[in-house]
């Protein structure tokens, strides 16, 4: 009965298997991405980007058709374009950095719905929209997986310039050039696992599998390998019971997914550490 | 090398507003020199000009051989944020950044330095608490331990003893004397005329342009410091272009 519903839909099917193997290839690389755009307060850049993929993507389905890879290629040049040029801006002005990527990627999603509306074939684009994890063929499965191998190593290159420029910005500056490089990598990072995740997710919820974990996991851990590790772990599972979800009940997968996700969510704000309840229930105060 | 820093004729500022305005002198290896000034004197704006955060307007600093990076500064107001969870270890352990860059471990060797800095600054114990957990004088400790890591030759300490209390300021005092006593360079921007007589050989007047600088007990004077007020005019929008360049490129 419980390996009926829980583990007979992988064995049985090819694309269920292929949909979990994605959903952990899409964790191990976006969700440790997520707990840095938490702790750098940039959650909401994670979901600028985001959009400002979408017409890159717009772009590239309409040169080539549902051609994964052209509209991959465009999504990247769109998410690089406006991240670098945000970045540039606001390391060579005063302008913050959410104001600077908040004019572009408005900017490249006013021009992308513009690309659009010239060829006007919308039908195919709900799938770049909400995504279609069950419908991973070979390729793209190979394409998801490369994307968070490069991701998870980048991402190993730049971790300590990384966390210092996190923390303490201006002591990285003075002592070494690698803050400004290390930063935009780490956005070209955010744009990849965005990429990758629109295949699986969709362009509007990638971002969910990247910041919901991470937001779970600041609730059970104090210290940043501890949370990218549960982020992770929180990420897989959620992806799991995601597909569970989607499989029983004809929820589509996307959605499903995040919903799992959120309910995580919830239950660390109710019963984690410095959550809602240990809040009500603090117990006595201790002697030093 | 009789020379470790060298400011010629240099101007530093903001939208072309001057805060350190044609300040030239040295600054001699192994020096204990103290920067005072009113408020908005260019105390803060000369320090960041010497750690190349800030590019000059006009003239140049010269850091006898060093390389920018091999400075270690303190700043007024790190832009520290305390929320980041790195535990007082790895948070001291970044001092040996020009050692360990992007990927050395950090081995025996390097633990135990890390452990000798902490306990210099009396944080043994600390070590696996977040830096958000501590209060705000174990936080000065904590960046002075990251000061005695870094290992440097020269050393600029911007307002370092604000709001820290006695204890704490004499402790850290005796970090930056005994620092003095290793030949290092020492430059450190105060307010404590008392502790600038007691400990700074040394002293530079600013007031924007340069009032007096030598012997501290030379410089202290109450002529120097009503003058210094005076001078510390307000930022005027206005402003003309410089004059003593418009004389000099005349000149030239």
């Amino acid at each position: 009965m419980i390996y009926d519903a829980l583990i007979a839909p992988f064995t049985e099917f090819e694309f269920m298997r292929r949909a979990l193997a994605a959903v952990i290839a899409l964790s191990l690389g976006g969700a440790p991405i997520g707990v840095f755009l938490m702790l750098r307060r940039m959650s909401l850049v994670g979901d600028a980007m985001a959009h400002a993929i979408l017409p890159g993507a717009a772009i590239g389905f309409l040169l080539s058709g549902l051609n994964l890879f052209a509209m991959t290629t465009g999504g990247l040049i769109a998410g690089f374009t406006v991240a670098i040029l945000a970045g540039l801006v606001t390391r060579t002005t005063g302008l913050k950095e959410d104001a600077s990527l908040a004019t572009f990627y408005l900017t490249s999603l006013a021009l992308g719905v513009t690309i659009v509306s010239i060829k006007g074939t919308n039908i195919d684009l709900l799938h770049v929209l909400f995504g279609n994890i069950l419908a991973m063929d070979d390729q793209t499965l190979l394409v998801v997986a490369f994307n968070a191998t490069i991701s998870m190593l980048v991402l190993a290159v730049i971790f300590r310039p990384l966390v210092v420029e996190s923390v303490d910005p201006l002591f990285l500056r003075t002592v070494s050039r690698a803050g400004a490089p290390a930063h935009l990598a780490f956005l070209a990072l955010v744009v990849i696992n965005l990429v990758n995740g629109f295949q699986a997710l969709g362009t509007l919820l990638a971002v969910g599998l990247m910041i919901l974990p991470a937001g779970i996991a600041r609730f059970w851990s104090h210290d940043i390998t501890g949370m990218i590790s549960i982020a992770v772990v929180s990420a897989i599972l959620s992806g799991y019971a995601g597909l569970v979800l989607s499989f029983q009940t004809r929820v589509p997968s996307g959605p499903a997914i995040i919903l799992v996700a959120a309910v995580l969510y919830i239950a660390s704000v109710l019963f984690g550490s410095g959550g809602l309840v240990r809040q009500l229930f603090p117990g006595r105060h201790l002697e030093a | 090398m009789s020379v470790q820093v060298k400011f010629r004729d240099v101007t530093l500022g903001y939208d072309r507003h001057p805060a350190v305005h044609h300040l030239s002198g040295e600054v001699a290896p192994g020096a204990l020199l103290a920067v005072i000034g009113p408020n908005g004197a260019g105390k803060s704006t000369l320090f960041r000009g010497l750690v190349g955060i800030l590019k000059p307007l006009a003239g140049s600093i010269e850091l006898g051989g060093l390389d920018v990076r091999d400075i270690a500064y303190l700043p007024q107001s790190a832009e520290i944020d305390r929320s980041f969870p790195i535990s007082v270890f790895d948070f001291v352990g970044t001092g040996l950044w020009r050692v360990t860059g992007f990927f050395g471990g950090i081995g025996k060797g390097a633990r135990e330095r890390i452990a000798q800095a902490l306990a210099a600054v009396g944080l043994t114990g600390f070590e696996n608490r977040n830096i958000g957990t501590l209060s705000g004088g174990q936080m000065q400790r904590l960046l002075f331990a990251r000061v005695l890591l870094q290992d440097a030759r020269l050393i600029v300490l911007d307002e370092p003893f604000n709001a820290i209390d006695a204890k704490t300021s004499a402790d850290l005092m005796a970090l930056v004397e005994h620092w003095h006593a290793e030949g290092r360079t020492v430059l450190a921007a105060l307010h404590d005329m008392d502790l600038v007589r007691a400990h700074f050989p040394q002293t530079l007047m600013l007031a924007r342009e340069p009032v007096a600088w030598g012997e501290t007990a030379e410089v202290l004077t109450a002529e120097n410091l009503k003058e210094a007020r005076r001078m510390c005019e307000a930022f005027d929008e206005g402003a003309a272009a410089c004059a003593a360049d418009a004389t000099r490129s005349r000149a030239a």
